[in-house]
This record gives C-alpha cells, sequence and structure tokens, in this order.
C-alpha cells in the first residue's frame, strides 16, 4: 500500500487532467456537433454536403492518428500553437482538445441527427404553417425536443469520450493512462497498480452514465 | 432530397439559399487557401514528397502495406477471440439463475467501463513480467488481448441485444414445442440472432481496426501509425504520410461500414427472417457503459444510414416489437 501513498498527488493529478480533457473536449464537441447536425438538415445543399463528409471522414479515421496529427501535423508543419508558444504541457494538452472535439463532434452530430428523426412530423409541419423559417423551426421546435430525446445517446458519446481521453498520452499529455504506464515500468506491482486506475475510470464513468441516465429519463419528451 | 423541416423553395428561398451556398463557398475556399498557403511556405506540396506514394513501390511494399496487414491482422484476431468470449457472456446475462446472470454482467459492465489502452497497457506489462513471450511477438499478444477483453464485453451487448431483438413468439414457440432451454437458446434463438446481429458485428470492427492505431503509439506494435513514422523519417515527408495514412484507414472502414448496412439491409428485408435487426447504430450505445441503467433498445436509434422517414423508430425501446407483426 505504500505505493498509494507515494504517488496519491500524482494519480490524482492525472485524474484530474483525464477530467479536464473530458468536459472541455465535451463541451466544444457539443457546440460544434450541433453546428454540424443543423448543417446536415439545412437545405443548402453544400452545406448538407460538408457535414456528410466531415462525418463520415472523421469517424473512419482512428482517433490516434489524429491526435498524433495535431501534434506533429498542425504543430509541426503548420506552427499551430494554440496560445501557448514555448509553453509544450499547454500546446500539447490543448492540440488533444482539438483533437478530441473534432472526433468527438462527428459523434454528436449523428446523435442529434437521430433524435431530430424521433421528432413527430407533425411538429415541423406545425411550425411551418405558422410561418416560421428553418433556421426558427429548427431552434425553437425541433432542436429542443430532439436534445430531451437523445439524452441517454449523448451519454454514451461523452462515456465514449471520458475512454478515449487516454489517447491523448499518445504526445505525451500527462494524464491518467500515462502516468499507468510511467508506473507499471518502474515499480513491481501491476495487478495493484492497474486496479486503481481501472477503478478510478470506473468511478468517472458509472456514475456519468446512472445519473444522466436518469435525467434522460426525466426530460424526454413522452409520446 | 426534401424534408419536413423546410418547403420545397420557391424563388426567393433558392436565390437565399444560393447566396447562402456562395457564402460558405467563400469561407470554405478561404480555409483551404490558408492550409494551402501554409502547406507552400513549408514546402509540403512539393512532388518529391509525394512522389514515393505514386512511383516508388517500395513506399507500400515496405511500410504501408505490411502495417496494414499487421492492422488486419490483429483485427481479424481480435474478433474471432471476441465472438465465442462475447457470445458466452452475453447468453450468461439472459440466464435464468441470478448466480450465472449477476457475475456476468459486472464482468461485461466492468471491462465496458474501462479504456482500451489500459487493458493494452496491462496486458504487454502482464506478458512481459510472467510469460516467456518474446518481446518481437508480445506488442500483438498484448494489442490483441486488451482489444478482446474491452471488444468481448461489448459484442455480449450486441448478443444479448440480437436475442432480446427476435420476436416474443419466437421462444414461446420453442417452448410450446416442449424444447429445453438449451435447445431453445441453441436451435432457435441464438441462430437467428446471429443474422440479427451481423450488421452491429461488422460495424464493430470498424471500431476494433480504429483502435489497433493505439497499441502502434504506446505499445510498440507495428501497424499501420507505426510504419507511418518509419516512413516519414525515411522520405522526410510528414504531412503527405498523414494523408496517404488516413485516406487507406477511410477506405478500409468505409468498405467495413457499406457492408454492414448492406447487411442491414438484407436482413431487414430478408423473408426467411423475423426482420429483427441490431443495426449499425446500435454499436456506438452498447460500446459504453451507459446503456447500464437503460433498457437495451435492440433497434438502437433510428438508423443514421436510413433516416428517411422521420420517426421511423421509437426512441425508448420498442424494438423487439416490431418484428411481431411479420412471424
Amino acid at each position: 500500500m505504500d505505493i498509494i501513498s507515494e504517488y496519491d498527488s500524482q494519480i490524482l493529478d492525472a485524474f484530474w487532467v483525464t477530467v479536464k480533457l473530458t468536459l472541455l473536449s465535451g463541451l466544444f464537441s457539443l457546440v460544434w456537433g450541433t453546428v454540424l447536425a443543423g448543417m446536415r438538415v439545412s437545405p443548402v445543399p453544400l452545406m448538407r454536403g460538408f457535414g456528410a463528409v466531415y462525418v463520415n471522414v472523421v469517424r473512419n479515421i482512428p482517433l490516434t492518428v489524429i491526435i498524433v496529427f495535431c501534434a506533429l501535423g498542425l504543430a509541426d508543419v503548420f506552427g499551430v500553437t494554440m496560445g501557448a508558444r514555448g509553453n509544450f504541457d499547454a500546446q500539447y494538452f490543448r492540440l488533444a482538445v482539438l483533437g478530441l472535439s473534432a472526433y468527438t463532434s462527428a459523434f454528436v452530430c449523428e446523435a442529434l441527427r437521430s433524435g431530430i428523426n424521433t421528432v413527430p412530423v407533425g411538429q415541423a409541419e406545425a411550425a411551418r404553417a405558422i410561418g416560421l423559417s428553418f433556421t426558427q423551426v429548427l431552434r425553437l421546435i425541433v432542436l429542443p425536443q430532439a436534445f430531451r430525446s437523445v439524452v441517454g445517446p449523448l451519454t454514451n458519446v461523452l462515456i465514449a469520450l471520458t475512454k478515449n481521453t487516454t489517447v491523448a498520452a499518445a504526445i505525451g499529455v500527462a494524464e491518467a493512462s500515462l502516468l499507468m504506464k510511467e508506473m507499471i515500468e518502474n515499480e513491481a506491482q501491476l495487478l495493484l497498480i492497474s486496479a486503481i486506475f481501472a477503478l478510478g475510470f470506473v468511478v468517472l464513468t458509472l456514475p456519468t452514465g446512472l445519473f444522466l441516465g436518469w435525467v434522460g429519463k426525466k426530460v424526454a419528451v413522452r409520446r | 432530397m426534401s424534408s419536413v423541416l423546410y418547403d420545397a423553395p420557391g424563388p426567393r428561398a433558392k436565390a437565399r439559399n444560393v447566396i447562402y451556398s456562395v457564402l460558405f463557398l467563400v469561407v470554405l475556399a478561404l480555409g483551404v487557401w490558408w492550409v494551402a498557403d501554409k502547406l507552400e511556405e513549408k514546402n509540403q506540396l512539393e512532388w518529391a514528397l509525394w512522389e514515393p506514394f505514386f512511383t516508388d513501390s517500395q513506399a507500400w511494399t515496405t511500410y504501408l502495406l505490411p502495417g496494414l496487414g499487421e492492422t488486419l491482422k490483429a483485427a481479424g484476431l481480435s474478433l474471432l477471440i471476441a465472438l465465442p468470449l462475447g457470445a458466452l457472456f452475453g447468453i450468461a446475462r439472459l440466464s435464468d439463475h441470478a448466480w450465472v446472470r449477476v457475475p456476468a454482467g459486472a464482468v461485461v459492465e466492468f471491462f465496458r467501463a474501462i479504456p482500451v489502452l489500459i487493458l493494452m497497457l496491462f496486458a504487454n506489462q502482464f506478458y512481459s513480467e510472467y510469460t516467456g513471450i518474446d518481446s518481437e511477438q508480445r506488442p500483438l499478444y498484448a494489442v490483441v488481448t486488451g482489444l478482446v477483453l474491452y471488444n468481448a464485453a461489448v459484442l455480449a451487448e450486441i448478443v444479448r441485444a440480437g436475442i432480446l431483438s427476435l420476436p416474443r413468439g419466437q421462444s414461446e414457440a420453442a417452448k410450446a414445442i416442449g424444447l429445453r432451454k438449451g435447445q431453445m437458446m441453441g436451435t432457435v434463438l441464438l441462430p437467428q440472432a446471429v443474422t440479427a446481429m451481423l450488421p452491429a458485428i461488422v460495424s464493430q470492427l470498424v471500431v476494433i481496426v480504429k483502435d489497433t492505431a493505439l497499441g502502434g503509439v504506446m505499445i510498440g506494435f507495428s501497424e499501420l501509425l507505426i510504419e507511418r513514422r518509419t516512413l516519414a523519417s525515411n522520405y522526410s515527408n510528414v504531412f503527405a504520410s498523414f494523408i496517404v495514412v488516413a485516406v487507406i484507414y477511410v477506405i478500409v472502414n468505409f468498405i467495413l461500414t457499406s457492408l454492414a448496412s448492406w447487411l442491414e439491409r438484407i436482413v431487414r428485408r430478408g423473408k426467411r427472417t423475423t426482420g429483427a435487426v441490431v443495426g449499425a447504430a446500435a454499436v456506438d450505445d452498447l460500446s459504453t457503459g451507459a446503456a447500464a441503467g437503460a433498457p437495451v433498445t435492440p433497434d438502437g436509434v433510428p438508423g443514421a444510414e436510413h433516416g428517411d422517414g422521420p420517426a421511423d423508430g421509437v426512441p425508448d425501446g420498442g424494438g423487439g416489437g416490431e418484428g411481431d407483426g411479420r412471424t
């Protein structure tokens, strides 16, 4: 058990980075995913096409490729430093958030789009009949109902995102799995260390799933 | 494409759409121009950097194709090993005996809640400390082990959803002709469930292919992404090699995704099936732990691929009932 007392602050710090990665990427991908979903159902063919291409390309590329590209391609070739020139920790953290958001927003978009499909036809027809424009229909009538019905699927996206933050270790962001790699290589207690980190992720994902699953049932539109 | 969200455009709406299209095109063009400008500035567009992929077969035979082969080998092995394990746990979760059902459920939920990277790192270290697998082969073993542990749990959920998606009449009829539980599962439910979940299994293969890339960077498995690194250090074409590798992944996964939706259409329409299907879209939901509290919705979210009719599925769980009318 000395290993826990020896590393306790480091373990907490690492999981804190995991949580920060999750929350920031979750927020950005929710926003960008909603914009993408709007594009995919919009009357402008070019925007629909862009949305479809973005989602289908990004979903089929491994997240690892995207994140490593953010570090090697964006940072080294394009010189994108995300406003943290010289501070490599902050720079790679922000690049990881960028990569995670770009990837996750494709899944948010698809979840939302299937939510839009669950809104009864009559809702949109009635909205059009009283003369609302496309953006008004989407903003006032369809999206609020769609969001309420996709809390469950979005929770799944959030949990997948929590687990996906471990990929940031590939570019050296000091989150939980990178610390685990260091610890199991340097200490002789493989099972204990692995159990600690596995438990950490169970603690992060299980309550989130249960709580948001409950919220999803509460807010779902009864039909 | 028509949509319930907007009317067929009249003259004014058409004009407006044109304006929006032009504006959007300008924004896109600005983005492309910025990227191209940066690339030009860093000399990334020089033909010499792209040439190896078109004129020099060595780039393919030495790096990319072997890398792709390793990726597909690891993915295929993982699926083959995870399938029977997943079927076992999926059926165990449906058992009538609590002492089978509860532990199986706990194991499945545990492995679904853990990132696959944690499992890979654990397997890698475990093999190096406790087994004599030589270090050349160890990354492959570790990657496959990690992927099997995680995907067996996901496949268990897919199998469970597949069995639950069958119309209740099937198990009722099996009971009526006096089959025992084992016979019912083995001769009636499972064969039909396999058909129903084929699309979901193929889409899970996409997830597995994508996850192999993690094993490359983190434990040195020589798959496509790692081979890209060696290739780029030889030809010093970081940007070009990333684009080529990304295109390879997109093509491979696009083929798998198309196969999945083709299978889904076949199964849905099939005259000899009940029409019950675990769609590709269900995989996203089954692959995380969130479904723990919620009922499984076998039909998943109304399909992303065929979302032509709005409200073509009920969001909370009427899926299993859909096939009933057709038996």
